[in-house]
């Protein structure tokens, strides 16, 4: 019997392998698109109940920052007009910190800050009584472009947050990072915000210039 | 003095065939973690950036809501339009939407449902407005304006 040609190698050639798994590889990381669920995060006002009428506001001016935009895109910061956006954040955060009449609770809680955060605060008259008072009115028009009110927000956020990350040493950046499932991280937030609430109020936008 | 004598034999070859199963590996990576995009978006949406990001924790509370301006202009107008999951819905119907949105969730979690607003940066307040008012009716009061980080230039 005639041997046949066994001789020839048995194993299929792999080589071109990686290059068939590299294209599927490329393929994959072109249209990979990590999902990503980032954003601003807010709570609405609870919805109104038609039996209680909308309750008194009685707050003080003082206690109140105010920032408006029309629908031209024009902002009005305290009743002043602004150009620059970023100066928001700055100008929140003086007014959060003012402590300008703390009553006894207050003074606890200004005595508990950092010193960093306790130079800060300005102790002007005509400016927020102590965090738990004060509050971020924000107030747009059905004409204002999302985008800018985005910003707004996101500048009276940064307000907060600065405030937040500094009183337990970290910086607002690593502050939001902090997870709520890690327990250690999440008395870091606990304590960050505790007794400053983040009271921002949304009101309804006023009708011109709107679709 | 050729007692010790050079080996000259060693291949020059790099061993090049554990790489298929590297590159395998980061493609099951990649297969495992891509997820295709499981709506088809009928409006256009491009996201405004913002700094002060924050990171939903448990991703099956999100509901999205997209709105922007529609592509098919002939068919649904230039006005921004809202999209829910596949289609395109009116206002009055985000109500019903919502309470179909959170039939979906268990017991516990329903009230802690999460909608995030898509909104694309051309749009007006208006629109957003109204959408929220539904939103507080459905009492659905967790909102996440989705954007994207921003870039220090």
């Amino acid at each position: 019997m005639a041997k046949g040609k066994n001789r020839m190698s048995a194993e299929v050639n792999a080589g071109s392998m990686a290059d068939i798994a590299f294209l599927l590889l490329i393929f994959f990381l072109v249209t990979t698109t990590i999902a990503s669920d980032k954003g601003i995060t807010m709570l609405l006002p609870p919805k109104p109940d038609e039996n209680t009428p909308p309750p008194e506001v009685d707050k003080n001016a003082r206690n109140i920052f105010k920032v408006q935009i029309n629908s031209a895109d024009q902002l009005l910061v305290e009743d002043e007009p602004l150009e620059d956006v970023e100066e928001i954040s700055v100008m929140a955060k003086e007014f959060i910190l003012n402590f300008g009449r703390p009553d006894e609770a207050n003074q606890a809680l200004f005595n508990s800050l950092p010193a960093s955060l306790r130079a800060q605060a300005l102790r002007a008259d005509n400016s927020s009584d102590h965090p738990g008072e004060a509050v971020v009115s924000f107030k747009t028009d059905r004409g204002t472009s999302y985008e800018l009110y985005l910003q707004v927000l996101d500048e009276i956020k940064k307000a907060y947050f600065e405030i937040y990350g500094e009183r337990v040493g970290l910086s607002a950046d690593e502050y939001r990072a902090l997870s709520t499932r890690n327990p250690g991280e999440r008395e870091l937030i606990d304590r960050g915000k505790e007794n400053i609430p983040m009271n921002i109020s949304i009101a309804e936008p006023s009708k011109a210039g709107g679709n | 003095m050729s007692k010790f004598k050079k080996k000259t034999g060693t291949s020059q070859d790099i061993p090049t065939s554990a790489l298929p199963d590297i590159i395998f590996m980061l493609l099951f990576f990649f297969m495992v973690t891509t997820v295709l995009r499981e709506t088809d978006l009928l409006v256009e949406q491009k996201i405004p950036a913002a700094t002060q990001l924050q990171k939903l924790e448990k991703k099956s509370l999100v509901s999205y809501l997209y709105i922007g301006k529609p592509k098919n202009a002939a068919l649904y107008g230039t006005e921004p339009r809202i999209q829910a999951n596949d289609a395109i819905i009116s206002v009055d119907d985000i109500f019903r939407w919502v309470t179909e949105e959170k039939d979906k969730l268990s017991e516990i979690e329903r009230d802690q449902i999460t909608i995030s607003l898509k909104v694309d940066q051309e749009v007006k307040m208006g629109p957003i407005t109204d959408v929220q008012m539904e939103l507080r009716e459905a009492n659905a009061r967790k909102v996440l304006y989705a954007s994207i980080k921003k870039v220090d230039l």
